[in-house]
């Protein structure tokens, strides 16, 4: 079985947030850029999948800047097998749906019978890479998903909704977009870490991929980036419980203004 | 010069310190209190391959750089500097001589289960009068048809209860003084080994600290490591790779006093302001940032030297001297900086204090340190 998994360079978590002093976008100095907390359990899954049984190879792609190897190289330690960069100075500034649009011309070049994702980015939080790579493809997408299995040329997963879990079948080959409780990623083994260094990364750019700058424009243009209102602290209100409840009325209606 | 880090050297630190934060750190408070070993993280580390970092794959080890080893107990040590420390003798006391000196036959039977973090090693050299003054071994080994026959007692074994693979540092011939010692593979079940007393001790807690007694103990003479008389050799160059571990050891320790200062000092307020806006506080941190910081490069040095296959005994003693050091000034400050509840059990910088003192006094005292850099300088 040929999986593709796509993956993201992101900002850590832990790091702290910054608008740039102009608000054009993010301050991106001094952050520590990792593989995306979603897309690890998109890597797990695809290697436990591998690991089952049966002849698999799995292959990580990753659309983004020169370091984001890293991430490529943290998947492999992990246990994928190959590593594909799509790298070209009119990446660096496409949208969600530009970089669908990069993925699905690599991959269709590629043997695919399942293709996993993180479920969103962390730094943008857009949910829309899968689900438009697998329309560009003519696939079908399930998102969300909790848990999966593979039975001959189809899969069955667990689709999370909010109270509700949808469970969906679909035939191979399908896009499916990990959330988090797929699974426990593994930490990668010392070992695997040192022989990561060592594969050989194919890299693409937009001239191998066909693309010309105007296929990967962003679609929409950001105005600005700046911090939410600082968060003021809640109030306790006393007294007796009908005194309250005017008192919390009259603040919702005259302060909050959200009645 | 490049300071940066390879991108191996990032995703080794970053997968060490998602381990530290998520499998060490939460019970390190509990493992102190209780004095118990971490024999199931140890477990974990050595399926993940860190019990034998520097080994090559031939025997299953990781094969990394010293560099990369000083990331890797850093991180493991500031989550816990017990399990450090545990890691530390294991991968520099142990693999290592056995790696430099061993045959080829020693190699293969008892380094792969110690790489793989199956088995435990300790390093056993230190008696009752035997501390600074290492020369003064007085336990004896006396060569018996294919057995040596060993008798003595041996103190303060990190890792000696636990242990299956233990380098144990005898007297071959008490009238050569150092040069009559010699170094032995002693397994667990030998007869005529035994343990005796368990520290009770200050800090440390969660590592295992034994006296080890042997009466007539019989240990094969293919147990031997390297030749008669290279005991003091043998063990003098694996506490040079051990300082730099214990070092990187203590960078931990620093690391975690400061981060908890400087967390804290941000949110505790007093006189309406939080503490870290008063410059009294905020010079401490400074200092304490500072020489953290200085401690890591004198340890990546080290490190550096060593990988390169350079000379490196005055770095590593300066490494370990500075960074034990540091650890200590930096706890102490810690707690001073948390005030009444840095005193308290509730909060993690009583511990840091506790673990950074031993870093001042084991695997070479900071006055042997001295005179080893003092040596160096004066040659």
């Amino acid at each position: 079985m040929n999986i593709i998994v796509c993956v993201k360079h992101v900002p850590d978590t832990e790091a702290a947030i910054k608008p740039l002093p102009d608000g054009s976008g993010v301050a991106t100095d001094g952050l520590n850029y990792v593989l995306n907390p979603y897309d690890e359990f998109a890597v797990e899954e695809a290697i436990r999948i591998k690991e089952s049984g049966g002849d698999s190879t799995v292959t990580v792609i990753t659309v983004g800047p020169e370091d984001a190897t890293k991430s490529l190289r943290t998947a492999i330690a992990m246990g994928a097998d190959e590593g594909i960069h799509l790298k070209d100075p009119a990446f660096l500034e496409t949208d969600a749906q530009g970089t669908a649009a990069i993925l699905s011309e690599a991959v269709k070049t590629l043997p695919y019978d399942l293709i996993l994702c993180g479920k969103q980015a962390v730094d943008d939080d857009c949910a829309q890479v899968g689900p438009a790579l697998a329309e560009r493809l003519g696939i079908p997408n399930v998102s969300v998903v909790t848990r999966m299995s593979i039975e001959s040329g189809k899969v069955v997963a667990h689709s999370e909704l909010e109270g509700a879990t949808q469970v969906l079948e679909c035939t191979l080959p399908a896009v499916l977009t990990a959330q988090k409780g797929l699974n426990e990623p593994r930490y990668p083994k010392l070992p695997m870490i040192m022989k990561a260094k060592r594969k050989e990364i194919k890299i693409l750019d937009a001239a191998a991929l066909g693309m010309s700058p105007e296929d990967v424009a962003p679609k929409a243009k950001r105005l600005s980036v700046s911090t939410p209102p600082p968060r003021r602290a809640g109030r306790v209100l006393e007294g007796d419980v009908a005194e309250v409840v005017k008192e919390t009325v009259r603040l919702l209606k005259e302060e909050a203004k959200v009645l | 010069m490049d300071f940066k880090l390879s991108e191996e050297q990032e995703i080794l630190r970053e997968t060490i310190r998602d381990f530290a934060k998520n499998e060490i750190a939460p019970v390190a408070a509990e493992m102190d209190a209780e004095a118990k070993f971490p024999r199931d993280i140890v477990m974990k580390l050595g399926e993940l391959g860190f019990m034998g970092m520097m080994v090559p794959g031939e025997y299953g080890g990781s094969e990394l750089d010293c560099v990369a080893y000083t990331i890797a107990l850093e991180e493991i040590s500031k989550a816990c500097a017990s399990t450090g420390v545990t890691v530390s003798v294991q991968n520099s006391l142990v693999c290592q001589p056995l790696l430099d000196h061993g045959s080829e036959d020693q190699k293969q039977k008892y380094l792969a289960p110690l790489a793989s973090g199956k088995h435990l090693g300790a390093f056993s050299l230190t008696e009752p009068e035997a501390g600074s003054d290492v020369a003064n071994v007085q336990t004896t080994a006396v060569l018996d048809g294919d057995h040596y026959v060993v008798n003595g007692t041996k103190i303060f074994v990190t890792t000696g209860g636990d242990a299956d693979t233990i380098l144990l540092f005898v007297s071959t011939d008490r009238a050569k003084k150092s040069k009559g010692m010699s170094a032995l593979i002693l397994e667990k079940d030998t007869p005529g080994f035994s343990l005796g007393k368990k520290e009770d001790k200050m800090g440390m807690r969660a590592s295992n600290t034994y006296e080890l007694v042997l009466e007539n103990a019989r240990i094969p003479k293919e147990n031997l490591l390297g030749q008669e008389g290279e005991g003091i050799k043998i063990g003098l160059k694996a506490l040079d790779g051990g300082r730099v571990g214990i070092a990187a050891q203590a960078v931990g320790i620093a690391q975690a006093a400061l981060e908890a200062s400087v967390e804290y000092s941000k949110q505790r307020k007093q006189f309406g302001k939080a503490i870290c806006e008063f410059q009294s506080i905020q010079w401490m941190l400074a200092d304490m940032a500072t020489e953290t910081d200085a401690a890591r490069l004198l340890v990546w040095h080290a490190a550096d030297l060593k990988d390169r296959g350079l000379r490196y005994t005055k770095e590593a003693a300066m490494a370990k001297l500075f960074a034990s050091e540091t650890a200590m000034r930096t706890a102490i400050k810690a707690v001073q900086i948390l005030g009444g509840y840095g005193y308290m059990k509730d909060y993690p910088v009583e511990r840091n204090f506790r673990d950074a003192k031993l870093t001042e006094i084991y695997e070479g005292t900071s006055e042997i340190q001295r005179l080893v850099i003092a040596a160096s300088l004066l040659r």
